[in-house]
């Protein structure tokens, strides 16, 4: 079993898949949940707090904007964990998406530049294309096994 | 309870939320989203005229889209993105005039980071809320029977007693202790004005110490400068009708109003930068060996092109200014070149956030260094009214303001 991030990496269809193959599936609404089912609540909706913009700066430097960097701290963490990733080109909102270009802009490079297997897709527009964009996803979740 | 809409992007990441709910409640008000669909966010190419990158601005742009629509769901609009996204820049500031030019919603715009705190943005939010709660009182155009106002700023605490639409009493005393400072300031408008305080049917307070102050004194009307300075800039400028753009670079922070008839319609508050502030000035008198009151009238004679200025910091500016005269500047080119870095900075970082519109006012104590305004005329490309008491505007405004409470 290999850890797969995603991208973008909010897709639900894209980690059902990774769980399907019988890999673990890193994305970024299971670090939410950790975050708001914590004991305390202290700034809803995500409870993410001044201080995740902070841990952010790991991965981005304190001009980036603190939007980014609190996505990050999120993110940034499961990036670290993969061992293994699937990125999606273009996928449109529907697919998921963080909500702010430059964070994937930032994501999508700390996953290259990472040193570990990726596999790159376009999002398929048909039915034809669908196909094909699932069966390269088996193939590749079946060489990690 | 007022309703203010929050467009944004970034702030439940930047871990601020929170503070923007908190800010609200505080002055009674409560944040709302318009509910949009996702066609709605599909859709805005078309109906706002862009889409961008970032789907949280594209759900911000059809939020703002959807109030324009239907202006009923709310009473206020706050757009805030992240401080530093150029991006984010760009659709925030182009929302604002979007909601300003397709409803009469009052609107404030904000970059934030993750320091933002409710107290940040208190003011701020008060302004917003004054503004839609009070827009009767707002309305007003003349003082009547006898009132007084206080202004305890950052800086200086100032008074004025009002009779009748007349000024009759100013009193100017810098702040150190804000309580014995408002009494001070308000014994000697008094005094000029000839009458006693028992006389006067109500005080309004404004400015930073305005809570302490209205409370030691009782006031009638305890309110946040952005309203309060608009009006009395409007009033002492005689452009109460039709639009007028309010600056006001005081000794701690800067405002940028944007009125309509008398009201604020979207306002920008800096306050980051002591080089966009009268604190730059002072050390730049005291550097040149005047008086603060002087330095105005030298500039006047100088020329700011003169002096090479690398940086607006009070810091580094001022390092520019010292090694100029260690060059052999002139004296008048540097006090120039001290007003055209505080005007410049403040047009560069502020007046882009609000409709620059004629006639424009500046007000506060730094309007009287004649230097200022005159930068910011060379600026702004239009002409700057100075009105008379342009630095007791707060008192005038929170005199103004109160005697419509009375008649209420």
């Amino acid at each position: 079993m290999a850890k797969v991030i995603v991208y973008p990496p909010t897709s639900m269809i894209l980690s059902d898949l990774v769980e399907r193959m019988g890999h673990k599936a890193l994305v970024v609404p299971e670090a939410v949940r950790k975050l708001v089912t914590a004991n305390e609540i202290d700034s809803p909706p995500l409870n993410v707090t001044p201080e995740e913009p902070k841990k952010g700066l790991r991965y981005a430097a304190v001009d980036v904007p603190s939007g980014v960097r609190g996505r990050m701290a999120l993110i940034g963490p499961i990036i670290e964990e993969a061992e293994a990733a699937i990125i999606v080109e273009d996928p449109g909102w529907l697919t998921g998406c963080a909500g702010c270009s430059r964070t994937n802009e930032l994501v999508r490079l700390l996953i290259r530049t990472k040193g570990v297997p990726v596999l790159d897709l376009s999002y398929p527009t048909n039915d034809a294309e669908a196909r094909v964009f699932v069966q390269k996803i088996r193939a590749f979740l079946e060489d990690l096994l | 309870m007022i309703r203010i809409a929050q467009l944004s992007c970034g702030s439940e990441y930047s871990g601020i939320q929170k503070e923007i709910e908190r800010a609200a409640e505080t002055v009674g008000a409560k944040i709302v989203y318009p509910e949009v669909s996702l066609e709605d966010i599909l859709n805005v190419e078309s109906t706002f005229g862009v889409s961008v990158s970032s789907g949280d601005l594209n759900l911000a742009i059809a939020r703002a889209v959807r109030i324009v629509q239907n202006p009923d769901l709310a009473d206020a609009v706050i757009v805030m993105t992240c401080f530093r996204c150029a991006e984010a820049a760009i659709i925030r500031s182009e929302i604002r005039k979007y909601i300003h030019e397709h409803s009469k919603i009052p609107v404030l715009s904000y970059s934030f980071t993750e320091r933002t705190k409710a107290e940040t943005l208190l003011t701020r939010i008060e302004a917003l809320v004054t503004t839609v709660k009070y827009r009767g009182l707002l309305a007003r155009e003349k003082q009547k029977g006898l009132t007084a106002g206080i202004d305890s700023g950052s800086t200086t605490t100032k008074s004025v007693v009002m009779r009748d639409n007349e000024v009759i009493g100013t009193g100017w005393v810098p702040t150190t202790e804000v309580l014995k400072s408002a009494d001070e300031a308000l014994e000697a408008a008094l005094k000029t004005a000839g009458v006693q305080k028992e006389e006067v049917s109500a005080i309004g307070v404004t400015g930073y110490g305005r809570f302490l102050v209205g409370k030691h004194i009782n006031a009638r009307l305890i309110q946040e400068e952005i309203t309060v300075n608009s009006k009395g800039a409007v009033f002492l400028a005689d452009a109460q009708k039709g639009p007028a753009t309010v600056i006001d670079i005081g000794g701690m922070d800067n405002k940028a109003i944007s009125v309509q008839d008398g009201i604020p319609g979207g306002f920008t508050m800096g306050g980051i930068c002591a080089g966009a502030s009268g604190r730059f000035l002072e050390l730049t008198a005291r550097r040149l060996g005047i008086d603060i009151t002087e330095l105005g009238k030298l500039a006047l004679k100088g020329d700011f092109r003169n002096v090479a200025m690398n940086s607006y910091c009070i810091v580094f500016g001022t390092q520019s200014l010292v090694n100029s005269l260690s060059l052999g500047c002139k004296p008048e080119d540097v006090a120039m070149a001290a007003c055209h870095s505080v005007a410049e900075q403040v047009y560069e970082q502020q007046l882009q956030e609000v409709d620059v519109k004629e006639p424009v006012i500046m007000v506060g104590g730094t309007s009287l260094i004649e230097g200022l305004p005159k930068a910011m005329e060379e600026l702004l490309q239009v002409k700057v009214t100075v009105p008379k008491y342009a630095q007791y505007i707060g008192a005038v405004g929170a005199a103004l303001l109160v005697s419509g409470l009375l008649e209420d």
